[in-house]
């Protein structure tokens, strides 16, 4: 008797010292939940990448409170159901803090879970409005712009082109629908561009020549599109080859080379919004270096947004002194950091400070900024 | 309303249609013969397109004018298009010829899987540009607000494709051979016909419309993906249905009405409903007249 009493004295003080020593030096530990398999991988592993460069960087000049950054990358394919698991995962492993999720639906799923368990989670990508506008989740910032100051831009840049009259389509998803209807409401609101026609289109069809005659009928000097390449090019070759000499302007979704590389000459004019560009930046110029001697490539999509996010975020555990789920919230919410999106903040719904959509002309096969 | 706006609805109607009609005939002959719904007769058309789109790069980098290339990638379309057609009856149809109907049907489905997967792989998911092919005519100039060279000739093939199949099934040796495989396999067997190459023969020729409207319609979109084929397909499908699956005017007629019910509802009402208007008149056809528009409803001996 006397000897187990003894041992289980033992235990508890091995166990004791061990949680001490835990608090100390062990690792933090930063999840980057994401997309890193199947048809969206390259959204998501520019951000494991990102974050790993950041994590090797800062772990060569000792850590952050003198505690060295452990990456656990888990992969969830942009599918809501294994985001849940992955979560869970995450919360078990007692993460310090969250780069992600990638796609919007996800980081849906996943946020209150962490959000239970109080984990600060910065995405780097995913830009429904609801995330922040619904007020659910106090432990969620993102390092993008949100859906609807597209819409502003958008908004802007029909205004200020000097269009009175234009017709909003949408391919009817919860994307380009979001795009459509709020630049709508933006463009009602201030009543100096009148909107003469709003409709879906249905995705993948032959012929958009129906509604194309549509927005001839309706006098539109303008198309508002929101949705992504493949039927912005189709709708945009139509357009030209029918003579309808109209602008068109976009969304990020259209916002790609591959809708030039698909239009090709047709492309030529089309305006779309799309996050500023600031990869000419210092900052950017040395993470995008990096990215290129570890792997031996160009970095990929959102891979400025995750340096920013994980940047901002050990800075803010520096910063707060701990790694205490208020005291970061607020270090991230009160400071402004330089990244590689510039100077950057996180308003009290954890939307970004200082990051913003441009409006984007594809001039001689290339997007350039619009300046006005 | 507005003629002018009314006459566009209807060229736009009218060009939808014949896309549709192109494939929804290939589909009819099929089924006419066999009572085999092909449900890969879109991915033949998927192919069609990437063949032409393949041949048609080789040769405009090469320097060639377009409506050589447009000639030579059809022809290598076809070739390409029959080969996959005939190979698939032969190795996903034929073993089940003798079991039920269920059974060939979900092949078809597989293959349809397949081939899509088949072009994923080995191409490329993403989607290309594919060419204009179709030159401009001059004498359309007076009217190319309302109506495209491409249109045209889209117009031209689905009446020529009508009337040639037409011909071939009423009027040649072959024809009266296919009649007699579709009325009585047995019985034609019998008399010596060869239903091996009689069903061949049909698929090739299935095909063989497929890649034409592959390379016709791709050109005329201006985009391609491994995609393209099951949407397309099913459309036709529909229209086919909606015409009297087996007849080949009623693929075309069924076409057109779902091509100028979309077009028309879009025009008028909302396009965010197209694709409902298209079932509704579907569904309301196939009430009244469930064999479709010029189907005939067979008697069945007992």
């Amino acid at each position: 008797m006397k000897i187990k009493g003894l041992l289980v004295t033992l235990l508890a003080l091995v166990l004791l010292a061990g949680c001490a020593k835990d608090s100390k030096d062990a690792p933090i530990k930063i999840g980057v939940p994401g997309a890193q398999s199947g048809d969206l991988a390259s959204y998501g592993i520019p951000t494991v990448r990102a974050v790993e460069i950041y994590a090797e960087l800062w772990n060569k000049k000792g850590g952050v409170l003198g505690r060295q950054i452990q990456v656990l990358a888990e992969d969830e394919s942009c599918k809501p159901e294994l985001a849940t698991n992955v979560a869970a995962k995450l919360v078990g492993e007692k993460v310090d803090g969250i780069i992600g999720h990638i796609c919007s639906g996800t980081t849906k799923a996943a946020m209150g879970i962490y959000r239970d368990a109080k984990i600060v989670a910065i995405t780097p990508s995913a830009t429904s409005n609801d995330l922040t506008d619904s007020g659910e989740y106090p432990n969620f910032f993102r390092a993008i712009a949100k859906d609807s100051f597209q819409a502003v831009t958008a908004a802007k840049l029909v205004s200020s082109l000097g269009f009175k009259q234009v017709a909003i389509l949408h391919d009817k998803g919860d994307y380009g629908k979001s795009f459509a209807t709020a630049v709508k409401d933006i463009l009602e609101k201030e009543g100096n561009v009148k909107v003469t026609l709003f409709d879906g289109i249905t995705v993948g069809a032959v012929d958009y020549s129906a509604i194309l005659n549509k927005v001839g009928g309706a006098g539109a000097e303008a198309v508002v599109f929101g949705g992504y390449h493949p039927e912005a090019s189709k709708l945009v070759t139509q357009m030209k080859k029918s003579n309808m000499d109209i602008a068109f302007i976009s969304d990020d979704g259209v916002k790609d080379d591959t809708f030039i590389q698909v239009a090709k000459e047709f492309a030529e004019g089309v305006y779309a919004t799309g996050p500023q560009d600031t990869s000419s930046s210092t900052m950017a110029q040395e993470a995008i270096k990096l990215h290129e001697e570890k792997y031996g490539e160009k970095p990929g999509a959102f891979f400025l947004n995750a340096c920013a996010a994980i940047e901002s975020l050990l800075k803010a555990i520096e910063i707060a002194g701990t790694t205490d789920y208020d005291a970061v919230r607020k270090a991230l919410q009160s400071n402004k950091f330089d990244t590689t999106l510039g100077k950057i903040g996180f308003s009290q719904t954890g939307d970004p400070i200082g990051v913003e959509f441009t409006p984007f002309q594809v001039v001689n096969g290339k997007y350039v900024e619009v300046k006005y | 309303m507005d003629v002018g706006y009314f006459l566009k609805l209807l060229l736009s109607g009218l060009t939808r249609g014949s896309i549709y009609a192109l494939i929804a005939l290939g589909y009819t002959m099929v089924y006419g013969i066999i009572k085999l719904i092909n449900f890969a007769h879109g991915e033949l058309y998927m192919l069609g397109a990437f063949t032409g789109l393949i041949v048609a790069s080789l040769m405009s980098y090469s320097g060639i004018n377009p409506v050589l290339s447009l000639i030579v990638a059809t022809i290598i379309a076809i070739i390409y298009s029959s080969a996959y057609g005939v190979a698939i009856e032969k190795i996903a149809y034929k073993p089940l010829r003798k079991s039920q109907r269920l059974s060939a049907l979900i092949s078809a489905i597989g293959v349809s899987m397949f081939l899509q997967n088949f072009v994923l792989l080995f191409q490329t998911s993403d989607f290309l540009s594919f060419p204009n092919l179709i030159p401009t005519f001059k004498f359309l100039k007076p009217v190319e607000n309302y109506l495209s060279s491409a249109q045209v000739l889209i117009y031209i093939c689905t009446a020529l494709f009508l009337i040639g199949f037409t011909i071939l099934v009423k009027f040649t040796k072959t024809g009266k051979a296919m009649r007699a495989t579709s009325q009585d396999s047995k019985m034609a067997q019998l008399l010596g016909i060869s239903i091996n190459k009689v069903i061949s023969f049909t698929f090739l020729i299935g095909s063989a419309a497929a890649a034409i409207g592959g390379v016709l319609i791709s050109s005329q979109v201006g985009q391609i993906n491994f995609y393209i084929g099951f949407i397309v397909g099913i459309k036709a499908f529909v229209a086919a249905v909606l015409g009297g699956i087996g007849s080949l005017a009623g693929a075309v007629l069924g076409s057109f009405v779902l091509g100028l019910v979309e077009s028309f509802g879009t025009g008028y009402i909302s396009s965010n409903y197209e694709d409902l208007f298209a079932f509704v008149v579907l569904i309301v056809i196939l009430t009244f007249k469930p064999a479709g528009l010029l189907g005939k409803s067979e008697k069945q001996k007992v």
